[in-house]
């Protein structure tokens, strides 16, 4: 077998072999299990009133920006990964090199930090 | 047809024989860190906790499973079927499938890749999207703030888990999950483990695991005295059931990842006479245990947190921390060639 | 090889088909749910090519993150589908010129491809041998290409900056936790002790 699936070959078995239990036990209860739906049954849970409208609303636009900054830090860390992987041959060129990325990337979080984009309110 | 049977059909047998026997032991060992979290639980509490199926109460959870099964399983009438079935599919499927990668002893792995963390650390990244997809799906408000918070909450943290595997990464120099088990193997046995030098990023990574499994002190998605049950409001039956067991699957991935990474993984804490020849995979277990113990006592001791305090403490106090100390440790090792 | 070919095949085929559902499927979620399956696809597609790195940085960075963004943004801003899908007509042009364009440069691209092969063996940075991925990419992308991972930084503090400038309001009227002044209270500063008469108030 060539490198990579000898490799790979094995996550994906075991991932069938995941999906097979996890699949048996969400089919189990259609065909065991006895079912009566009703309207109230099937209804959302509410306290003691029926929903007024539909529950996707907007929110607040503070959600899209932490999930914004959360892309900006992961490509980050997706950067450290191979420096991190070859930090022993880099020597002090790539050191430095890296230390000037996150510097430049440590502007960013200050400049975050002292805009209150961090805060929750 | 020979040369096919050899080279591709019976490896192929063995890996689905290993896999099924890896999958199966999991979910034993969880079913019993399931009773063994509601025992501390209720020790803390001062009850005695699930004690009447079985002797001391030690087939409680497979009498839940059986339960779960039975149960009626309700889909919402509002709700997206399709997506509302598939979330739970998926958040138990993928927490499973990081198991692939993970060394439970020397060699005892089914997949020994060369970027097995990087795995790990997007499997991990994905478990956003079973609650995501299962408040979305439900259509009830209760479901929907509870995913939101949720997704923030589970991406906030992320970061600052992706920062602590850099330091130890920085420290082995290979993505290989048995490398970094045997990068800490030293002459002091289990001072030698990276959660000495390392120190502080280990108590980062084991509150950060909290956070990215959603477990008290951070289970706001599922603050049940506000949202009820958060992103699981609607479901019920095996639907239930399998959130939960993602949920506990990726708790025990995360004690094997800590063990992996800072306790040593199958490594005897003394490396002299009757401990080296206890099997590596006992050591593991008891140290999954033990991770898996603090987690029961955080749960058991600790209050909730607030929203506000839960960003902050993901943003404002552990990213910038694993940051510095990502810059202290590769200074040290650029001066020092130090390696443990 | 007959493995690799099977494995090329169904990563390809399933792809193609759920970019097919990506633009076709009509609630946006479950599109945003085909684009995730279609990064899955890719990933092992770079798997099968042995770029084991770029495979999982995919998943981390486009399922693990973009992909949560999209489903931010289609999940729950609530507009109404039917308007946008009648103004799709009008932009049909535009949406077909960009895609003639995108396929003329692959065009361009495949056909230099078959034409000298030697370019690859030619290209900046030979593949190294014996390392793996992740390590051969640390060796040479922050010291031979340093310029464009500075530049990948300098990219990232923009896009940092401009979601901060896009999205952020303040709320009136919040009062905020100050952890370090409730830290730095002691009892001078908090507790008062008055001598209180029987009988009065204060």
């Amino acid at each position: 077998m060539p490198e990579v699936i000898s490799d790979y070959l094995p996550i994906a078995i075991f991932i069938a072999v995941a999906g097979v239990i996890g699949l048996a036990l969400m089919v189990a209860p259609f065909i065991i299990a006895v079912q009566h739906p009703d309207t109230e049954k099937l209804s959302a849970y509410e306290c003691g009133f029926d929903a007024f409208d539909d529950a996707r609303m907007k929110f607040d636009v503070r959600f899209y920006l932490v999930a914004i900054l959360f892309i900006i830090f992961d490509l980050e860390v997706a950067f450290l990964f191979p420096w991190a992987a070859a930090f022993g041959e880099l020597g002090w060129f790539g050191f430095w090199s890296m230390m000037v990325f996150l510097g430049v990337l440590t502007i960013g979080f200050a400049y975050e930090w002292k805009k209150g984009a961090l805060e929750w309110d | 047809m020979a040369e096919f049977w050899t080279s591709y059909l019976l490896p192929g047998l063995i890996i689905a024989l290993q896999s099924v026997v890896l999958l199966v032991a999991l979910l034993i060992i969880i079913a019993f860190l399931l009773l063994a979290d509601r025992k501390v639980w209720a020790a803390v509490q001062m009850r005695r906790g699930p004690n009447v199926v079985g002797p001391w109460g030690l087939l409680q959870s497979f009498a839940d499973l059986l339960k779960f099964v039975f149960k009626e399983p309700v889909i919402p009438a509002a709700s997206n079927k399709g997506v509302f079935l598939l979330a739970p599919l998926i958040s138990c499927i993928l927490a499973l499938s990081a198991w692939a990668v993970v060394p439970v002893s020397g060699g005892w792995v089914i997949a020994d890749i060369n970027v097995g963390i990087l795995y790990i650390f997007a499997i991990s990244s994905l478990g956003v999207y079973g609650v995501i997809m299962g408040g979305w799906a439900s259509n009830s408000k209760y479901a929907f703030l509870g995913a939101l918070r949720s997704a923030a909450q589970m991406v906030s943290y992320e970061v600052s888990i992706g920062f602590v595997i850099i330091t130890v990464l920085l420290c082995v120099g290979s993505l290989n999950l048995t490398d970094i088990v045997m990068a800490q193997k030293g002459d002091y046995g289990l001072f030698s483990w990276f959660w000495l030098p390392l120190f502080p990023m280990f108590i980062v990574f084991f509150i950060s695991a909290l956070a990215e499994t959603n477990r008290p002190p951070f289970d706001l998605p599922e603050a049940e005295s506000e949202l009820v049950a958060g992103f699981m409001v609607e479901y019920s039956s095996t639907p239930y059931l399998l959130f939960m067991l993602g949920e506990y699957v990726s708790i025990t991935l995360m004690c094997a990842l800590t063990t992996i990474l800072f306790l040593g993984g199958w490594l005897p804490p003394v490396d002299i006479a009757p401990f080296n020849l206890v099997p590596g995979i006992i050591w593991f277990v008891l140290k999954v245990c033990f991770v898996f113990f603090m987690f029961a006592m955080v749960k058991a001791m600790v209050p909730r947190y607030r929203y506000d305090q839960l960003m902050r403490l993901g943003w404002k106090v552990f990213l910038p921390l694993s940051l510095l100390m990502v810059f202290i440790v590769a200074i040290v090792l650029q001066l020092t060639g130090w390696t443990a | 090889m007959i493995l690799g070919q099977l494995f090329f095949f169904v990563f390809a085929g399933v792809m193609i088909a759920s970019a097919v559902m990506v633009v076709g499927s009509r609630n946006p979620v479950h599109s945003v749910l085909f684009l995730i399956l279609a990064f899955f696809n890719a990933a092992g597609l770079f798997l099968l090519l042995g770029a084991e790195f770029l495979a999982m940085i995919l998943v981390v960075v486009y399922v693990g993150a973009v992909a949560v963004l999209f489903l931010f943004v289609v999940m729950m801003l609530d507009m109404d589908f039917a308007e946008l899908r009648q103004g799709a007509q009008e932009y049909l042009p535009v949406g077909a010129l960009v895609g003639l364009i995108i396929l003329v440069e692959l065009l361009v691209v495949i056909g230099g491809w078959t034409l000298d092969p030697q370019v690859v063996q030619t290209s900046a940075a030979p593949v190294a041998e014996g390392v793996s991925n992740t390590t051969a990419l640390g060796q040479i992308l922050f010291t031979r290409y340093i310029f464009f991972f500075q530049i990948a930084g300098l990219v990232l503090l923009v896009a940092m900056i401009g979601a901060i400038v896009l999205t952020l309001r303040h709320k009136e009227n919040v009062k905020r936790q100050s952890i370090a002044a409730q830290v730095a209270r002691d009892p001078k500063t908090a507790v008062e002790v008055r001598k209180v008469e029987t009988g009065k108030g204060i």
